[in-house]
């Protein structure tokens, strides 16, 4: 079991730089999730933990041991790919064994962990089958069992689930946090999807462009997000952001709308926000189950809005609806019960306890 | 596995690698790894290929003893710089000889109809194997290539014997006729056709494989299209498949061409040349010259006359190899 | 969908034929069966005739009689064949050469296929595409310039190559590595990135991840690059009739047709028996591994 300290790490190819320098500390036994859009460099950041790119600058340790000059085989992990590079030719036991043999493991170890894995897994009665003959599903449980026999220090997942379809990607993805659950290993975790990133962190890590937007567990970083880049990127669908103004109305702050309507802020929150200049290039965040019918009773903070209605749809247990307020595309998350309907004005209620503010210009949330 | 105890003051250690000795970590270098596996490669290449094409050149320099330099002769028409110091001797020899001028035209005309029918005859049997149901592909696929299987030694055997003179197969089909019987290897114009007859014979079912994959590769939803956009068979023809498979037809074409114009194998067992040096090619000649005729130079003088074409045709085909490599 | 209606009026056409789809597919089909033989008729004839001749004795080859016929049938020029030490020294030396071949070739071209697919290094692009031209260098440009230095080598070192069959091991890998590394290269490069990944990370070596994942995954490529080695170095003519003359140094091509002919007197009949004979192993070949045959031959412009 191990600790990784990532320490100022750059990465750069011919003049592209991939990672732009980056901090990270993973705590021994933590499951930390990198997550962002394509090419924000964490597929990048994992493939320098496994050494299989080279550190450009900065550091990468494992328990302490800088590995920068390490060969990958000498760093004691293991790696699960997004197509599972499974060798072809291999059966599954063989597969799992590969590593173990090179390292010349006596037959009976071998054997004894890959049944532990093929058990913990449940795989034990693919063990001698091809992975040709194996479901896609399989398949990624087999990749599993090969980073599990080898007991190493660190797990390293490359999106493992993309190739899976929907149902079965919910399914991996309980089964991934079972099983570490069960073996404690360290891992790091990178994918594309925010829903993976929040169901299986232990820490989400999301970046973009190369840096870290912002680190912590996945409840954190869902109610306080520390930029627009994370606000916008987790939660689905996506939180709404309309450009605002500020302005003092009394001796409380009110949001500005661009046509002119505003909303008062509620008063706690408003003291946060006394500081900020008025004139700043500002945005009201808020997230779509924010924005419901109207209830029988509101509380404090919790305000009324007329908008028109362009598209519904409706997912069962609730109602997506869609509307322009000026521009902005928002959405909405109502009750199926409210009844509201496309081309119709709907009356909505914006629960602004829970808004954030962004400030457009440095792109951190105030 | 036991838990690392973790020191809690864990301070930043930089473990000491073992000392691996330069040599060794030399050794280990990817890009030396990398060397030492293409290293047999290079060497068979550079000192079997390379050096021998150089040496070629070489060659081209010296007289048929190969004691002295070729210089040229009679040639106080050119300035005397070139006539002393540029050894020319065998190019100047070739290109005055009438032999030559017929070697150069025959090669191209050998090459050039050649390519141009196996081309087309590959095309069009490739498109008929296309259309049969795919269950019978397979042995009708099986059964058109086997000319390009046979050694083309034995099968030039097989074909001389039903050209032969005094017992030809042919002659006999054409008796039962009462057509005239011809003289299939023995006069220029009938060997000539004979020699290209047989190249085509071997050579156009490796154009209908390779169209074949082509037309495989073009995906069924573009005819479907473009039978519903109104296209008859021939404009499917012409809009789809053709440039669906230009590249391919171009480089098949290309290399055919490289091997038809070096061909030796079939001009050498069907003809020797003959009759009267009316079938050589640049490849016979020059061992007709050069291993028969006992003068290296000369020969490998012949042989050279050949790269310019070459050269063209392998540099087209680059392009499109390049091309198709970054298409994918 | 309800209430689309198509606008149908505009110039009234003739009601198309019914069936005349069905009708126009089968007399497609029939054309091509019709032509499809015609080609395969003139593209067996050849090989049949030698069959037809290497059952006829040499009094029925003279005989002014049909030849595409066998009226008395005999197996007596295979056996004639097949006990003449000279002919299965031929064949012998054949065998060892083509198989010798292959075994180098292999071992030349899938190490290099291999690092110059992924081991990027200094120069493996220009040298993955000076691999590719030296394929497209005909070996009728070489013989004379090879011939030479081999002479000169004899006197340098006193190492006879001329007139040795095995001066051919060292000629024909020249015709066998270049295509093999070439499609070698094509075969290794469709093997996803992140298998050799998977297995450095597992703590292979390079040479483990190529004998142990790389070769074992391509063997289809390997399989067709193998019969293409031993079928170029089985059918090569230009070398052997160039560097080896001694009767008991010839390979099967060239040995046919220098001992075979004899002067002006062509005994027909064991010269068919003796081409059909050298073109069965190629022949065989392609009747078991037809697939692998074709793959290999599409290869060199399909793939990379």
């Amino acid at each position: 079991m191990a600790e990784v300290s990532i320490r100022k790490v750059v990465k750069r190819y011919d003049n592209v730089e991939a990672v732009r320098g980056i901090d990270l500390e993973i705590k021994d036994h933590e499951f930390v999730v990198l997550v962002g859009p394509s090419g924000c460099g964490k597929s990048t950041t994992l493939r320098m933990i496994a050494g299989l790119e080279e550190i450009t600058e900065g550091e990468i340790a494992i328990d302490d041991i800088v590995v920068n000059d390490v060969p990958p085989k000498d760093r004691d992990i293991a790696m699960v790919f997004q197509n599972y590079a499974l060798y072809p030719h291999m059966t599954v036991a063989e597969n799992m064994s590969f590593g173990l043999r090179l390292k010349r493991y006596p037959k009976a170890e071998i054997k004894a962990r890959v049944d532990e894995a093929a058990r913990i897994l449940d795989i034990s009665e693919l063990l001698d089958r091809k992975p040709k003959a194996l479901s896609g599903g399989q398949r990624q449980r087999v990749a599993m069992g090969r980073a599990i026999v080898r007991n190493p220090k660190v797990f390293l997942f490359d999106e493992p689930l993309s190739n899976l379809d929907a149902k079965l990607r919910v399914q991996m993805r309980i089964e991934i946090k079972r099983v570490h659950q069960k073996v404690r290993t360290t891992t790091v975790y990178v994918t594309h999807d925010q829903v993976e990133a929040m169901t299986l962190a232990d820490r989400v890590v999301v970046m973009n462009h190369g840096l870290i937007e912002q680190v912590g567990p996945p409840n954190d970083l869902y109610h306080a997000p520390a930029t627009r880049f994370v606000a916008g990127f987790i939660g689905s669908p996506a939180m709404n952001f309309i450009p605002v103004r500020l302005e003092a109305e009394g001796d409380g702050l009110s949001t500005k709308l661009p046509n002119g309507a505003s909303l008062p802020i509620p008063a706690e929150r408003a003291q946060r926000y006394r500081a900020i200049a008025a004139n700043g290039k500002l945005s009201l965040g808020l997230r779509p189950e924010h924005i419901t019918e109207l209830r029988p009773e509101m509380g404090p903070g919790v305000v009324q809005i007329t908008v028109p209605v362009d598209v519904t749809e409706p997912m069962g247990m609730e109602t997506l609806v869609y509307f322009k307020l000026d521009g902005a595309e928002l959405c909405a998350r109502v009750s199926p019960k409210a009844g509201i309907r496309e081309g119709t004005s709907a009356q909505l209620a914006a629960d602004l306890n829970n808004m954030h503010i962004i400030d457009e210009t440095t792109g951190r949330v105030v | 596995m036991v838990d690392a105890t973790v020191n809690a003051a864990a301070q930043l250690r930089r473990v000491k690698q073992a000392p691996r000795s330069r040599l060794r970590r030399f050794f280990e270098k990817k890009s030396t790894i990398a060397f030492f596996m293409t290293l047999p490669l290079i060497l068979l290449i550079f000192t079997l290929v390379i050096y021998p094409a150089f040496y070629a050149i070489y060659l081209t320099t010296l007289n048929k003893r190969m004691t002295g330099t070729a210089w040229m002769r009679n040639c106080s028409y050119l300035p005397d710089w070139i006539c002393t110091y540029i050894p020319f001797g065998n190019l100047q020899f070739l290109l005055t000889r009438e032999t030559f001028w017929m070697v150069f035209w025959q090669s191209c005309l050998f090459a050039i109809s050649a390519v141009i029918l196996k081309a087309l005859i590959g095309f069009i049997v490739s498109h008929f194997v296309h259309n049969v149901p795919s269950k019978g592909q397979r042995k009708w696929r099986g059964m058109l290539l086997v000319p390009w299987v046979i050694p083309a030694a034995m099968s030039t055997l097989a074909w001389q014997w039903l050209f032969d003179p005094s017992y030809s197969a042919f002659n006999w089909i054409l008796a039962q006729f009462d057509i005239e019987r011809i003289s299939w290897t023995g006069v220029a114009p009938w060997a000539r056709f004979s020699v290209i007859l047989v190249n085509i014979w071997i050579g156009a079912p490796f154009f209908m494989i390779m169209y074949l994959a082509a037309l495989k590769s073009v995906p069924d939803q573009l005819y479907e299209a473009a039978e519903i956009d109104g296209a008859n068979w021939w404009q499917r023809i012409w809009y789809v498949t053709l440039p669906m498979m230009r590249n391919i037809i171009a480089i098949t074409a290309l290399f055919s061409t490289i091997v038809t114009f070096a061909n030796f194998d079939i001009v050498r067992i069907l003809t020797a040349g003959g009759p009267l040096d009316k079938t050589h090619l640049f490849a016979t000649w020059a061992f007709r010259l050069g291993i028969e005729g006992g003068d290296i130079p000369l020969g490998a003088t012949v042989s050279l006359f050949m790269v310019p074409i070459l050269a063209v045709a392998a540099a087209f085909i680059l392009r499109d190899i390049t091309r198709r490599g970054n298409e994918a | 969908m309800t209430g689309t209606t198509i606008d149908k009026a505009g110039p009234s056409r003739a009601a198309p034929k019914y069936g005349s789809m069905k009708r126009d597919r089968l007399w497609a089909l029939r054309w091509s069966y019709f032509f499809l033989t015609l080609f395969a008729i003139f593209f067996l004839i050849p090989p049949i005739y030698m069959f037809i001749t290497s059952l006829k004795t040499s009094a029925e080859i003279s005989a002014a009689k049909n030849p595409w016929w066998v009226f008395n049938p005999t197996l007596s020029n295979y056996i004639e064949l097949l006990g003449s030490p000279i002919y299965l020294n031929f064949f012998k030396n054949s065998a060892i050469v083509s198989v010798s071949v292959v075994v180098i070739t292999m071992l030349i071209a899938i190490p290099a296929a291999f690092a110059l697919s992924r081991m990027r290094f200094w120069g493996s692009a220009t040298l993955a595409t000076g691999v590719f031209l030296t394929y497209l260098i005909p070996e009728t440009l070489l013989f004379l310039p090879l011939f030479k230095m081999f002479a000169v080598f004899n006197e340098l070192t006193g190492i006879q190559l001329l007139n040795r069959w095995w001066v051919l091991l060292v000629v024909y890998p020249t015709l066998t590595v270049p295509f093999c590394t070439w499609i070698m290269i094509g075969y290794f490069a469709s093997i996803p990135k992140e298998l050799d990944e998977a297995a450095i990370i597992d703590g292979a070596s390079w040479m483990q991840t190529l004998i142990r994942i790389f070769v074992p995954v391509a063997l289809p490529g390997i399989i067709a690059a193998t019969i293409f080695a031993f079928t170029v170095s089985w059918a090569q003519f230009l070398y052997p009739i160039a560097f080896t003359t001694s009767i008991d140094q010839l390979v099967l091509p060239v040995g046919i047709i220098t001992t075979l002919i004899k002067g002006d007197v062509f005994n027909w009949g064991q010269i068919m028996t003796g081409a059909l004979l050298g073109a069965a192993p190629p022949l065989i070949i392609y009747a078991f591994l037809m697939d692998y045959y074709i793959a290999g031959l599409t290869a060199g412009a399909t793939k990379g």
